[in-house]
This record gives structure tokens, sequence and C-alpha cells, in this order.
């Protein structure tokens, strides 16, 4: 039994729907939302890579290459504005994030 | 079932395990650690895919900067877990049956539907064969020289964005400002007044209204 383009596009599938489970568990803990989104990129990478791979072609590991440059930005801000928010709320909580009245 | 099938195996079970406990875990710093597992199981897969550059970056930058970066964060916070998970188990069976859903119809259609085994060759590769992260920086410095300056500006965007959001002048810190220090004279710390060497007295006071003054003279 020889590994397929089929196993590495299931495993990010799989990776995809762990972390979907993980968002719509703790939709109030937004550290581990922030985590469950680095995982769902690593997800899309996985299968980026799996084409690269299949395909012959290199430009899929660049478009990964593009992905982990954003996701690092976005985890940077993302983190900084998670920072701000326990210094003035004191708490993490989606549900008290309700001050813009939205 | 050959050494790769078997090592593909044993990372995705490791892979999927620590994306589990992620989700799952009651500490977050141990989210934190089961996440970094996970990364460091992903770059072995890409080590099987060849793609050797890459899987290097996720353990440079992912496990050594982005993950220590949340670690730090979630090690500075003082999160009350109790409130924040209420609900979670009473919703896992939900998200759980979704979650199963999704995989297996997913990999139900992947598995019949991508049967590719062999790479090809490396599509335009006429000469010599060069090493993954030689095609990839020769990739990225032709024909994506635009988007790559790209990505090093959203970085910089990036650095200051967080920079500006967390930076904060604290009322009750007593910061020196050392270009305030070195630009200081003698004239601004020390005045030196010309005093006569005799004064004349003051003229004599009737009694009544010599009383002792209060306030000294301030010694300049």
């Amino acid at each position: 039994m020889t590994l397929t383009l089929g196993h590495y596009l299931s495993l990010g599938a799989m990776l995809f729907a762990l972390s979907v489970i993980g968002i719509f568990l703790n939709r109030k803990n937004l550290i581990v939302l922030l985590m469950a989104i680095e995982l769902m990129l690593l997800a899309v990478n996985m299968n980026f890579v799996a084409f690269s791979h299949f395909l012959g072609d290199m430009r899929g590991q660049v478009f990964v290459f593009f992905i982990l440059t954003v996701a690092a930005a976005e985890s940077a801000i993302g983190l900084a504005i998670l920072v701000l928010l326990f210094r003035n709320k004191n708490s993490i909580n989606v549900d008290e994030l309700n001050s813009l009245k939205g | 079932m050959d050494v790769q099938t078997g090592f593909f195996y044993l990372f995705s079970l490791v892979l999927l395990f620590a994306a589990f406990r992620v989700v799952t875990a009651r500490n977050p710093v141990h989210a934190v650690l089961y996440l970094m597992l996970a990364f460091s199981q992903a770059s072995g897969i890409w080590f099987l895919l060849q793609a050797e550059f890459l899987a290097i970056t996720l353990v440079l930058v992912y496990l050594g900067a982005v993950m220590v970066l949340f670690l730090f964060v979630v090690m500075m916070l003082d999160i009350n877990m109790d409130t924040l998970r209420e609900g979670f188990w009473k919703h896992f069976p939900l998200a759980a049956a979704l979650g199963a859903l999704i995989a297996l119809e997913m990999a139900a259609v992947l598995m019949g539907g991508f049967r590719i085994t062999e790479a090809p060759a490396v599509l335009g590769q006429v000469t010599a064969p060069v090493s993954n992260a030689k095609a990839l920086g020769i990739l990225l410095y032709t024909d994506y020289l635009m988007p790559i300056q790209m990505g090093a500006v959203i970085l910089l965007v990036a650095m200051i964005a967080a920079i500006a959001l967390t930076l904060r002048e604290r009322k009750d810190s007593k910061a020196i400002n050392p270009s305030i220090q070195v630009r200081v004279r003698a004239a601004d710390r020390l005045s030196i007044r010309k005093v006569g060497v005799t004064q004349a007295g003051a003229a004599p006071q009737p009694l009544a209204a010599a009383a002792p003054d209060p306030a000294p003279q301030e010694n300049k």
C-alpha cells in the first residue's frame, strides 16, 4: 500500500475538521480561537505542499511561503490585540466584547 | 508497507492527536505545547513530501518564533478558564459528529479521486536537478520578486502595528530620558548669583510688628 495524494489530502481534511470543531467548541476563548486558526492554515499548507509534490510544480511551495508570512503577521497582530484587550477588560472572553453594540 | 508509509502514519497519528488536544486542553499552556508538537509533526510530513526548505522554515519560524510568542502571551495573561469553558462538554457531541462527518466525507472523496502515487519530473527542469531550497529560491527571486517584496512590507507593517498597539506610557514609571540627560548644561542645574559682601540692615521696626519671619529665605 503506497502513499497517494489522497492520503495527504485526507490528512489535511481531518486537520481542518478538527480545527473547525475547535472553533465551534472554544467560542469564548480568544486565544484558543487563534490557535485553531493556526491549525487551519497548517491544514491548507499541507494540501498545497502535497499538490506541489505530486504534480511536480514548485509554485505550490511558493504559495505556502507567502501563507506562512501572512500567518506570522496575523498572529503577531492578533496577540498584540489580545494583550491590549486583556489590559483593558481584564478578560479574554469573547462574550464580553460587546462595547461596540454591533 | 515501506518505511515512508510507516513514517506517514506515525506523523499523521501524532499530528491528529496533538491537534485534538489543542482544542480540548483545559490549560492554555498545554494547548500551546500541543500546538508545537503538531507543527513539528507537520514538518516531518513535509520532509516526506520533499519540501525541505518549508519544513525547516516551519520549525524555525513557527516553533521558534510564533509559538514562543503564543507561549509568552498565554503565560502573561491570568485567565479564568472555568467561565471560558462553560458549555464545552454540552456542545461536544454535536461538534464531534459534525467534525467526523466533514472528515469522513472529504476523505471518501479525496481518497477515491486523487490516486497519484508517483511524483512526476519537476516541470521546466531541463538542466541538472537542484535542491529544493535552491529551486524555491530561483522561483522566488525571479517570477515572484514583487510578491516577496510585498510580503516584506506586510511583515514590517505587522511589526510596527504590534509595537504601536502595545506601547503605552505608564504614569507611575520613573524612567529617565537619556537624550535630555545628555543635553543638560551646567547652567540648568546651578545658577550663580552675585551677592554683595555687606548688606545694609533692615530698618528698625516697631516692636509690635516685629514678628519672626515664618518662611525662611530659601537658599538658592
